[in-house]
C-alpha cells in the first residue's frame, strides 16, 4: 500500500495477523495455561515479600528448592506461597544425572505437581548447568511423567537432544546465574528461539527489566528471574516493573517490529506542504 | 546408630511420625527418604525407624 503523503510503503506480510490470538495469548506449559510469562524466582529474600512479589509480579510459576529441612524454623515458604500458583522445583545441589533424578522424586512426593526444572552444576565457579547429563536427566523424568523444563547452556544441538528426550520447554541462560549481567548470550537464544519447536524461558542473568523485555521481543516464550528481583530495592516492586516489561515485550513480538532501515533516514513527517 | 540428615542420632525403634514432630519438623510440609526410598507422608505413622537407618528430611525453600 504506497502512502502518497508519507511516501512509504507498508508490507502488510511483514506483520503477523495475530490479531484474534493477541485476545488469547494463552502461555502454555505441560498441559496448564498461563496468563503470565513471567516465572519468578523466590531464593535469597524474605518469605514474607513471596505473597506481595508474586501478587504484584503477576507471576502464576515459581521456583523453589529442596533442601535438609529446618528444625528450628516453623514457617515454611509454601505458607506464603497464594493458592493457585504453579510450583516449579528445580533440582539445584545436583552435580549429575542421578542427582538430579532423586531430587525430583523427592519434589514431586511432596504433593505440590509434577514440573520440574532441572540444573545440574559441576561448576561452581560460573554455576554453568551441564548440558550432557541434563539431557540424561531429562530423559528419566520425562519417561516418568514429569513436566520438564531443562536449565542449559544454549546451544542448538543439545536444545534438539532436551526436546527429543521429552522437555516440555527449554530454559537457556542469558548470563551466569546471579550475575545481573544480561543477554549475554543473545546470539545463541536467537537461534533456540528461531529453531527449536518449544517454548524458549529465558532463565539466569537477565537483571533488569529492559532484559527480560528484549528477551520477549526476540520471541521468548517467557522469562524467569529471581535475583534481579532478589536484589533490587524493593522487591514487590521490581516485580511490578518486570512485570510490564515482559508484557511490553511480548505485545511488541505478537506485533511485529518495525523495520530497521540499512542506510540513511526516513521522515516521519509528511514530505508535501512545506511552508515556503 | 541412625543418620538423620547427616546427623548421628540414637533413636532407632522410635516411630518416625513421632520423631518428626517431637524433633519440630512439620509432617506436612516435609518429604522423607529413607535407605534412598521416598516414603508415602500417610506411611510415616506406621514406619518405626532401625539402626543403621539413614534418613533424610527435606522441605522446599526459597530457590531459583
Amino acid at each position: 500500500m504506497e502512502n502518497s503523503v508519507y511516501h512509504f510503503t507498508i508490507d502488510k506480510t511483514l506483520y503477523k495477523d495475530k490479531g484474534e490470538q493477541k485476545m488469547e495469548d494463552k502461555f502454555v506449559l505441560g498441559g496448564k495455561e498461563f496468563n503470565s510469562r513471567f516465572i519468578l524466582g523466590s531464593g535469597k529474600y524474605n518469605l514474607k515479600l513471596i505473597e506481595a512479589a508474586v501478587k504484584q509480579g503477576g507471576a502464576e510459576i515459581i521456583t523453589l528448592a529442596l533442601r535438609r529441612a529446618n528444625t528450628q524454623e516453623s514457617e515454611n515458604i509454601l505458607d506464603y506461597i497464594p493458592k493457585g500458583v504453579t510450583l516449579l522445583p528445580n533440582t539445584s545441589g545436583a552435580r549429575n544425572a542421578e542427582e538430579a533424578v532423586r531430587i525430583a522424586r523427592l519434589s514431586q512426593a511432596m504433593g505440590c505437581g509434577n514440573f520440574v526444572k532441572v540444573e545440574i552444576m559441576r561448576d561452581t565457579k560460573y554455576l554453568f548447568p551441564d548440558n550432557y547429563e541434563t539431557v540424561k536427566a531429562t530423559e528419566i523424568l520425562a519417561k516418568e511423567g514429569f513436566v520438564v523444563l531443562p536449565y542449559m547452556n544454549p546451544d542448538l544441538n543439545v536444545a534438539r537432544d532436551l526436546q527429543s528426550a521429552g522437555a516440555a520447554a527449554v530454559m537457556p541462560l542469558a548470563a551466569p546465574i546471579g550475575s545481573n549481567k544480561g543477554l549475554a548470550t543473545k546470539e545463541m537464544i536467537q537461534v533456540l528461539i528461531d529453531e527449536i519447536d518449544l517454548p524458549i524461558i529465558v532463565d539466569a542473568g537477565i537483571g533488569k527489566p529492559s532484559q527480560a523485555c528484549e528477551a520477549m521481543e526476540m520471541g521468548a516464550a517467557a522469562v524467569m528471574a529471581n535475583t534481579a528481583i532478589a536484589t533490587a530495592g524493593d522487591v514487590p516492586e521490581m516485580a511490578a516493573a518486570f512485570k510490564l516489561a515482559i508484557e511490553a515485550g511480548r505485545k511488541a513480538y505478537l506485533t511485529g517490529m518495525g523495520r530497521v532501515l540499512a542506510r540513511g533516514g526516513s521522515a516521519s513527517d509528511p514530505l508535501t506542504g512545506f511552508l515556503r | 546408630m541412625v543418620k538423620i540428615n547427616g546427623k548421628e542420632m540414637d533413636i532407632a525403634g522410635q516411630n518416625l511420625l513421632d520423631y518428626l514432630k517431637e524433633a519440630g519438623y512439620r509432617p506436612e510440609r516435609v518429604v522423607v527418604e529413607r535407605n534412598l526410598e521416598i516414603l508415602a507422608r500417610e506411611d510415616l505413622g506406621s514406619i518405626t525407624i532401625e539402626e543403621e537407618d539413614t534418613i533424610e528430611v527435606l522441605e522446599f525453600m526459597g530457590g531459583g
